[in-house]
């Protein structure tokens, strides 16, 4: 599903240039679900960041589901990131003044699906993370666990082929922590590649692999089951 | 995507949401249309009232005023009291026949009006017939000194509006007999006139019947000389000053000396009048454009607010699929459908206060039926519309170009 190689990140800071990512080899595949572990500073978020398409890399290759994604313009990478891929955020982005359900309509308005579709399609997934009674709730009027699992359905909702979660877990407590996780396994039991990037050893042994990173480079890459 | 229904729903629902900014631009944009065409339309009514002021006589008239000399000339004295009499007004319409359509005489003096027992004092003007449409004199009843009220020396009297009232209330004044001077005289006309109460507390009288009871003289105090109205400006000044060497000529008063008699050109009113009013609009404009300036710098600046306070929500969009493109188009219909909106509502809020306004401020400050023209009106709005999408557009497509991790990062 994802195959990266040889893949450099560096970051100009002023006159000097912080070389983040140094030739990362990675392959994952369909079904997976791994973590990315590694302190601050390792070069994880940006590892996600450039995955996610949010961000442009160096040198090396990505391939996602076959397609190559290099030095993509926005309006390119916008569209990819639509078909391919779905984000969960530490901190939830959700629009604030959109209802729970429109928030987990929203990728699917910017795939040009009928009003009515959408809705129908976002109630499925609603329900899916158990949240089919606060359709009209506003993010505000949420807590911290159902916010995410919302921001969770708003990922799946347009299909994507892999979801990027980045620390998913860490605005949230530990009970609320694990509700997430299981719901993040159950969407991977249903076939689903998943990618989470944390910080917290609990939340990696959930998952079925875990690659490590420091300083730019991958240090270990660990199948747990 | 701009005329996209779905894209549409999306905007409605968006401004639905957020009120307090869609109020903020709103309310810049319909305040900035009131204000400019208010203000626009309080400064045509000023430039009304002054064009009423000065058409309150005709303005195809040259006065002329005997005077005192003040240079010795020929064998006589300065200080000579120059006068006008009958013969010198036949002298002066032979000589300019041609030029010239009459010339009208008006000799003012001021005294007692009596009617039963109300008295007052009154300007009282002893002219020809031709005084009435120099002085653009609008009969309401019964008529105006005539031909043969000057040659059979009629003791009549036309009187001014607020004459009758004062004199005669509610009763009929035409066909009574008024007192004054030592003498009774009859009331033929009640007349109106633009020039305000001063000129409507005035009685007019014939002028060969005031000379024959003030002891039978042939003086006239003042000739109003009423020319070819198909005469520009500069042949008027021409005519002004063959009339003026002629007269001095005539009375023996030096070229050279600038009393003796007065001219004055009513045609030269006129063109002070056009330089004013034309100065006037000028600075017009200046406040309409300068307030619609503003206007604009209100709207962009909200605009820009506007787009930084979304620059999150374009963040999270633009991580789940937007195009730049659709972020821009975003952001730009929303900004036009609510400044049109709020737009037409300041401009019809706008229109609706000055037709209020009306004549109410003609009094205290000389406004008189303030208006805009339709065409200006929409010109404003579209310009404001206009720079409060282009205002839009620029932050706007640069939050498009933000990467959405920036975007993102932003709290």
């Amino acid at each position: 599903m994802i195959e990266i190689q040889e893949l450099n990140k560096s970051y100009a800071i002023g006159k000097n240039s912080l070389h983040v990512l140094k030739g990362i080899n990675l392959k994952i595949n369909e079904g997976e679900l791994v973590a990315i572990m590694g302190s601050s500073g390792s070069g994880k978020s940006t590892l996600l960041n450039i995955i996610g398409m949010l961000d442009n890399y160096d040198s090396g290759s990505y391939h996602l589901d076959g397609v190559t994604i290099k030095d993509l313009d926005e309006t390119k990478a916008a569209k990819y990131r639509n078909q391919f891929l779905g984000f969960v955020f530490q901190s939830f982005n959700l629009i604030n003044y959109k209802t729970a359900l429109e928030n987990i309509a929203l990728p699917l308005y910017y795939q040009g699906i009928a009003r009515n579709e959408r809705q129908k399609i976002a109630f499925e997934y609603l329900e899916k993370v158990g949240l089919g009674d606060w359709s009209e709730h506003l993010p505000s009027e949420l807590s911290g666990g159902q916010k995410q699992r919302i921001a969770i359905a708003r990922a799946l909702a347009s299909q994507p082929k892999v979801l990027l979660a980045d620390e998913p877990t860490g605005a949230l407590d530990s009970k609320t922590s694990e509700e997430v996780m299981a719901l993040i396994k159950k969407i991977n039991k249903e076939g689903k590649t998943i990618l989470v990037v944390t910080h917290e050893n609990e939340i990696a042994n959930m998952c079925n692999r875990i690659i490590t990173l420091k300083d730019g480079v991958i240090m270990t890459d660990i199948k747990t089951s | 995507m701009l005329f996209n229904k779905d894209s549409w729903k999306e905007i409605f629902d968006t401004i639905k949401k957020n009120k307090l900014r869609t109020f903020l631009s709103g309310f810049t944009v319909a305040i900035g249309i009131l204000i400019f065409i208010i203000l626009f339309g309080l400064g045509n009514g000023l430039q009304n009232s002054f064009g009423k002021f000065f058409t309150d006589d005709k303005v195809n008239t040259i006065r002329l005023y005997p005077s005192s000399t003040t240079i010795p000339y020929r064998g006589y004295e300065s200080q000579r009291r120059i006068k006008f009499t009958n013969s010198d007004l036949k002298d002066f319409k032979e000589k300019f026949n041609s030029k010239i359509e009459d010339i009208v005489v008006r000799n003012s003096s001021y005294f007692q009006i009596k009617y039963k027992e109300k008295a007052n004092n009154y300007s009282v003007r002893a002219v020809s017939p031709g005084h009435q449409e120099a002085e653009l004199t609008i009969i309401m009843k019964g008529r105006y000194l005539n031909e043969g009220d000057i040659t059979n020396k009629k003791k009549h009297v036309v009187i001014g509006r607020l004459v009758a009232e004062d004199l005669f209330k509610e009763e009929d004044p035409i066909g009574k007999y008024i007192f004054g001077s030592g003498h009774s005289w009859k009331v033929v006309g009640v007349f109106q006139d633009e020039g305000g109460d001063r000129e409507e507390r005035t009685l007019y009288v014939p002028y060969s019947t005031m000379q024959k009871i003030q002891k039978n003289n042939d003086e006239i105090g003042q000739m109003i000389v009423i020319y070819d109205k198909d005469m520009n400006y500069d042949q008027s000044l021409i005519l002004e000053k063959e009339l003026e060497s002629y007269i001095k000529e005539k009375k023996f008063i030096s070229p050279d000396d600038n009393r003796g008699i007065y001219v004055s050109n009513t045609g030269e009113e006129q063109e002070n009048s056009r330089q004013f009013a034309s100065v006037l609009s000028i600075i017009i404009s200046f406040i309409g454009i300068g307030t619609l300036i503003a206007g604009i710098i209100g709207i962009s600046n909200i605009m820009v607010f506007v787009v930084k306070e979304r620059t999150k929500e374009i963040g999270i969009r633009k991580a789940i699929g937007a195009t730049p493109n659709s972020i821009i188009a975003m952001v730009l219909q929303e900004s036009i459908f609510i400044t049109m909106i709020s737009g037409y509502l300041g401009l019809i809020v706008a229109l609706i206060i000055l037709n209020g306004i009306g004549d109410s401020l003609m009094e205290k400050y000389f406004i008189s039926n303030p208006y805009i023209e339709t065409s200006n009106a929409i010109w404003a709005t579209i310009i404001l519309i206009f720079f409060g999408a282009l205002a839009g557009y620029i932050p706007a497509r640069k939050a498009a170009k933000i990467k959405p991790i920036i975007a993102l990062r932003d709290k």
